[in-house]
């Protein structure tokens, strides 16, 4: 209410009460008092100074309200930035992101350990006693970044490691909105975390950047059919049995993580967005969250 | 500064029933129907659902809240048909849901977790630390509002999840067994606070309880095997049954007797 505002007459006579206002003024002053703080005060100011009545008894009621509201404890301020955090990832997913940092810091040190030394003994049988030896050529960092990510999106959307998944299911705002919302949380973590890695090894960026979002693409669109948390075991196992063991044994980079192709993950890429988009209502349903 | 009265809370309703299910069906895993032909038709007022074990109450619950699809049937919440994925989003904003087993994080405050609560059912910003607080106080927890959920009671814990889901002003509110780890005095004053809801909402209270119905509940749905066995007022279940059904009070004993009814048509003890 910016530009009209009730006449002095008109406030003067809702602060005496009687029968100075016709009912209809009554009414429309009472619902312009609603909304316009600007006549509100004029009203309090006008009360105080005119009509000693009605001023002794509000501060008979403030006299009777006082002694409670001393013991009443004052609202805290909220800690802003942890409610704003929680609209991007849940508290259950803060341990699980930190060990996808570390895991991607330690490949790093071994990567770093394993050019450093300059020594592939290429053998494959020693893992045990020095993980950063056994694959010559092979970056850790390029092995583990598609994976990484899917760890964290099983996270935010299962019903074993986030314990409000049944709430969260429930509200309005489950969905794709809200899958996106913490898989983009996820990412915001864990590719600067690939990036250092990756610069620091120096391993092309779409090499690992691609494969890493088509995981993530590709554990969304199948969690919403079978649940994410079984999409991302299932992913995790794919990609363990056909890239991890295979280039461990080899010691050289596997076939799929050759730059040539990279058109072949994009593809998978868009494949998964555009399924995810497909079965968009498949995340507000308990079923994704198995 | 809000309004006091919305158009929305002066609008008419154009719905019959707040809950409408016609030969509803509902699968609970992949192969148990354990919702499986069910009509019911619930308005405002409190509703006790009451059945044995297995009967498929909470199936039913998740159903009317929107997160499990139905097999078969029509439901319609609010008039609006519930079909299909995903359209589900106005119709939500107007139900409050308790989980039977209703998770949070720890290391949230009673405040947070409902003023999450709040974000997440899109109650608008500016109205959500009014609504939190008024529904902080109604299940009177003003006084722990701000101790970690953690170091409460299950007590406490129970009516910081009643909170969250009437942060939202529901019209429809479903509760899976809220009464669960609540004394006796907090349970006297949470019939209380649902006969109050239950002026302008359609709550739906699942229970094993029998007492519970007798003190807080207008009307009473008996659900068995999936199928609605009775609904109607507390006196009329407790007219049913005899001096030789199981009980001690008429509310047991009718409800004994029309489950016996039940089982014996289908042949089983």
């Amino acid at each position: 209410m910016s530009g009209e505002h009730a006449s002095t007459r008109i406030i003067e006579g809702y602060a005496r009460g009687g029968d100075d206002l016709a009912p209809d003024e009554v009414w429309a002053v009472e619902a312009h008092l609603e909304t316009c703080p600007v006549c509100r005060e004029r009203l309090a100011a006008m009360v105080g100074a005119e009509v000693p009545a009605v001023a002794s008894l509000v501060a008979t009621v403030w006299s009777g309200l006082e002694p409670r509201l001393a013991v009443t404890a004052t609202m805290p301020r909220g800690r802003r930035w942890s409610a704003r955090l929680s609209r991007w990832m849940t508290p259950t997913m803060a341990p699980w992101l930190a060990m996808v940092v570390a895991v991607t810091l330690l490949a790093l040190l071994l990567d770093r350990a394993d050019t450093g030394s300059g020594t592939g003994t290429g053998s494959g049988s020693d893992f045990g006693l020095g993980f950063g030896f056994g694959f010559g050529e092979v970056s850790l960092v390029l092995l583990l970044a598609p994976i990484l990510p899917v760890l964290g999106v099983a996270a935010s959307w299962s019903r074993g490691l986030d314990p409000a998944y049944e709430l969260t299911a429930s509200v309005p705002r489950a969905g794709l909105d809200l899958v996106l919302r913490r898989t983009a949380s996820v990412l915001g973590v864990v590719v600067p975390a690939l990036l250092v890695g990756g610069w620091a090894t120096g391993v092309m960026v779409a090499q690992w950047l691609l494969p890493c979002l088509a995981f993530t693409a590709a554990t969304l669109a199948l969690g919403g059919v079978v649940g994410v948390t079984r999409a991302a075991v299932a992913l995790g196992a794919v990609w363990a049995a056909a890239v991890v063991a295979p280039t461990l044994a080899a010691s050289r980079t596997a076939f799929v993580l050759q730059p040539g192709v990279l058109p072949a993950w994009g593809l998978i890429l868009a494949l998964g967005i555009g399924v995810v988009i497909a079965r968009r209502g498949a995340y507000s349903e308990l079923g994704a969250h198995r | 500064m809000t309004s006091a009265v919305s158009a929305a809370d002066i609008a008419p309703t154009s719905y019959a029933w707040e809950i409408r299910a016609t030969g509803l069906k509902v699968r609970a895993g992949r192969k148990r129907m354990a919702v499986d032909g069910l009509d019911l038709s619930l308005g405002l007022g409190v509703h006790g659902l009451l059945g044995p074990n297995g009967a498929g109450k909470t199936t039913l619950i998740r159903a009317l809240a929107t997160v499990l699809r139905p097999a078969g049937g029509t439901l319609e919440l609010l008039g609006e048909t519930v079909r299909g994925m995903g359209e589900h989003r106005a119709v939500r904003r107007r139900i409050g849901y308790l989980p039977q087993e209703f998770g949070y994080y720890r290391r949230f405050t009673v405040r947070e977790f409902v003023e999450y609560m709040a974000w997440l059912k899109e109650v608008p910003k500016a109205e959500i630390p009014a609504a939190v607080q008024r529904a902080v106080e109604r299940v009177g927890l003003a006084d722990r509002a701000d101790d970690r959920m953690k170091a409460l009671s299950g007590g406490m814990v129970r009516r910081a999840g009643i909170a969250q889901a009437i942060v939202n002003d529901p019209t429809i509110l479903l509760l899976d067994e809220p009464t669960v780890g609540l004394d006796p005095a907090q349970r006297l004053r949470f019939r209380e606070l649902l006969q109050e809801l239950g002026t302008d909402t359609c709550v739906l209270v699942s229970t094993h309880l029998v007492e519970d119905v007798a003190a807080a509940c207008t009307d009473v749905v008996l659900f068995a095997e999936g199928r609605l066995v009775f609904q109607g007022p507390p006196d009329e279940l407790a007219s049913v049954g005899g001096p030789e059904h199981v009980g001690d009070s008429p509310l047991e004993r009718g409800y004994s007797a029309l489950l016996l009814n039940s089982e014996q048509e289908k042949g089983t003890w």
